[in-house]
């Protein structure tokens, strides 16, 4: 039996394009050697039709022999039995046909709009025929990992992906930040984009750890010529020997109402003390922080809270929730160096900006920076990409801003507010785009989700956020089986506008030295760069 | 090739083939063969009997006085010629300008032509193909076919390189033909592993 033949798997026997088709198990395959999201291949009559694996089940021609079930002990009676009065089926979900057509020769992969004819055959799906759908590494493709138990590779084509807001879901410790840190790294690498990242936990600028508590080299160590680390607690980067670009210092006239209003809930503020915020600082101006936390229990100033209308319970509410900001040591009265010029000045640069936050991860000051540096950024974004449509210039580097925790920005209650919401919704219109993520999908708003161009998930088992995650995809009872057995770590299914179809894949190996080297560009590219940097240096 | 017989009466689907020696019928489920020119036919053997030669007078029992049954024969020598030894045949496929096809042949057997033991090599060229597994369970027969099934295919499997795989083989197409009659299945698997 040569090695082609004994690929085969079996035959279609009935189906729908809807629902996928039923695949008849041969006796030589073993349902124990099938595996929910491979893929295979089915040889129509015209067409190749290029599917996967989203069911395995058994079957038995009679039903007499579930209930006197035979003397499996006898090897014999086992073998004969097998394929034939019991059989495995498989299902399958074809999804995009590959050769054949004149279409799919011309333009590859065309999404699926029949099914395969009675009886056709199918078969593992070689290497090339993955290759052919998932496209080999080259400039624009990045290798994120293997599909189960092939040696292809399966890359992303990171220009296309960058061009919509992504999302990365998963729970606690299936592998998002690995899978991050390689995102990160394969756009700064193939796609013109520039990333700003606000790195809640500082494991994306220096170095992180893994589970097991092993150092794991992150994006500066890789590249320090295209990384720039800023830091909002410096000691934390001191102790843990990050040489950081900046540190970040935010001055109170830098803080607006609308951040303010976000942080509602976290600071336990009522609706009217958000209201009286938008009221003093019209009242102050810039200044609204500065002289609101000045105020002192004086005659003049019950006059002045009497004429803005604002009760003195509101007041107080209001004076407990600032008191948590102004606690806050990154917060100061005047910011000498402004961060966001700082930030944009890097970004100009193509140099990708991580900002952390060291010790400072409670989540009103990730929300509170995060928002406040984005809302400007975004706006200067704005502001340039409309000027280039007037004059003719170069549209500003893409941006990706990546935000962990997302559901606390992009909840249904939030998201029309924050920036973020924004963005994910305007998506690439002015050249940003978001990085979501996050371990309770559910919590983010599904218009918000809706938009999200390619999602990438690891395992996931509530319920509320498979579906979440899921919403309008096509198969998605199908490919619900395949997301909820994924294993928990190194492992993630893959779907939307950046691959043709979805796709589980075992994440490419990062941490040892061989996958630095592997991510590391070839050494003369790096002297090229290097030559090129000095160039521009003396410029 | 080893001569077995002669046929005495032949039908569409079976003939029957009288031994030239008494007691000399080929084992239940083998493959036998009887040429009726250019067409050879190929049948397995389902039944056997002896009996007095003429249907009117049954043997009467003669050992009264005889140490062993042996001894009766020897102090009876015209047993020999007043019993005959017969065997029933289903005919399972036929060969036709060197082709063989699993399915009856055109026209039944001469009466009087010789009947042949196949050889080892034509049992195998025939169970190539289990074609014929489909003639054997569909008929009825004075004998239980899952009987004869499992002789014949423990019959055919002697001469096999792999005995083992052809009944696998074999139990998988019987598996697919019983699909509905686990019992049978069983019944034959059970007898043929």
């Amino acid at each position: 039996m040569n090695e082609e033949s004994s690929k085969r798997l079996g035959i279609v026997v009935s189906g729908s394009l809807n629902k996928g088709v039923e695949v008849k198990l041969d006796s030589s395959a073993s349902v124990e050697d099938m595996a929910v999201g491979r893929y295979v291949t089915i040889e129509g009559e015209k067409r190749r039709f290029f599917g996967m694996i989203t069911d395995v089940s058994l079957g038995v021609i009679d039903q007499k022999l579930t209930l006197t079930p035979p003397d499996v002990a006898d090897p014999f009676v086992a073998e004969v039995l097998t394929g034939t009065s019991t059989y495995g089926t498989l299902h399958v979900l074809p999804m995009l046909t590959i050769g054949g057509e004149v279409a799919s020769l011309v333009e590859g992969p065309q999404p699926v709009k029949t099914v395969p004819s009675h009886f056709s055959e199918v078969n593992l799906a070689s290497q090339q025929d993955v290759e052919l759908v998932f496209g080999s590494e080259d400039e624009r493709k990045f290798y994120v990992g293997t599909p189960l138990d092939m040696e292809t590779k399966i890359c992303l084509d990171l220009p296309e992906l960058v061009k919509r807001s992504n999302g990365i879901f998963g729970k606690s410790g299936t592998g998002k930040t690995f899978l991050t840190r390689l995102l990160l790294i394969g756009m700064l690498q193939k796609s013109a984009a520039v990333n700003l990242v606000f790195d809640m936990h500082s494991e994306y600028g220096w170095e992180g750890r893994s589970e097991d508590r092993r150092k794991v080299k992150a994006l500066k160590q890789l590249f320090p010529s295209k990384v720039a680390v800023f830091t909002l607690d410096e000691e934390s980067s001191r102790r843990r020997r990050v040489s950081t670009d900046f540190t970040v210092r935010i001055g109170y006239d830098e803080i607006e109402p609308e951040d303010i209003a976000l942080l509602r809930q976290t600071l336990n503020l009522t609706e009217p003390a958000v209201e009286a915020v938008y009221q003093l600082s019209r009242r102050f101006g810039r200044n609204w922080l500065q002289n609101t936390l000045d105020l002192k229990d004086s005659e003049t100033n019950r006059e002045l809270l009497k004429e803005l209308s604002i009760h003195e319970s509101t007041y107080q509410n209001l004076q407990r929730g600032l008191g948590t900001i102004r606690r806050l040591p990154f917060l100061v009265p005047h910011a000498v160096d402004s961060p966001v010029r700082n930030i944009l000045d890097y970004l100009d640069r193509g140099i990708n900006v991580v900002l952390e936050f060291g010790r400072y991860t409670d989540i009103t000051a990730y929300i509170l920076v995060a928002n406040l540096l984005t809302r400007r950024i975004h706006a200067q974004y704005r502001e340039r990409t409309e000027k280039t449509l007037g004059e003719d210039i170069a549209p500003p580097h893409p941006l990706v801003i990546t935000i962990e925790e997302a559901h606390k920005f992009l909840n249904p209650e939030v998201a029309s507010q924050t920036i973020f919401g924004t963005i994910a919704r305007e998506m690439r219109k002015y050249n940003v785009t978001l990085l979501v993520i996050d371990q309770r999908p559910s919590g983010i708003d599904s218009e918000v989700m809706s938009q999200l161009g390619t999602k990438i998930t690891c395992l996931l088992d509530n319920e509320r956020d498979i579906d979440s995650v899921l919403a309008g995809v096509s198969g998605k009872s199908e490919l619900k089986s395949v997301l909820s057995r994924l294993e928990s770590r190194q492992q993630a299914l893959i779907f939307g506008h950046a691959v043709p179809m979805p796709v589980v894949v075992r994440t490419r190996e990062y941490g040892s030295a061989q996958s630095y080297a592997d991510l590391l560009p070839e050494e003369a590219e790096v002297k090229e760069q290097a030559e090129k940097d000095i160039e521009e240096l003396w410029r | 090739m080893q001569r077995v017989g002669e046929v005495i009466e032949a039908s569409t689907t079976e003939f029957v083939a009288q031994c030239y020696e008494l007691y000399q019928s080929p084992p239940l489920g083998s493959l036998v063969k009887t040429a009726d020119l250019p067409v050879e036919l190929y049948g397995v053997v389902y039944n056997a009997t002896t009996a007095s030669l003429e249907p009117g007078r049954r043997p009467i029992a003669r050992g009264k006085d005889e140490a062993t049954d042996e001894e009766i024969y020897r102090s009876n020598p015209q047993l020999l010629k007043l019993l005959r030894s017969e065997f029933s045949v289903l005919i399972v496929g036929h060969k036709q300008e060197d082709k063989l096809f699993h399915y009856l042949p055109p026209k039944p057997a001469r009466i009087h032509s010789f009947v042949y033991l196949c050889s080892p090599e034509e049992v195998k060229e025939f169970s190539q193909s289990f074609a014929f597994l489909n003639l054997l369970i569909g008929t009825h027969l004075p004998v239980p076919v899952e009987e004869l099934v499992a002789a014949c295919l423990r019959q055919m499997c002697q001469v096999q390189e792999d005995p083992h795989a052809f009944l696998v083989a074999a139990g998988k197409e019987l598996a697919i033909l019983l699909s509905g009659e686990l019992n049978r299945l069983k019944a034959i698997l059970g007898r043929i592993r």
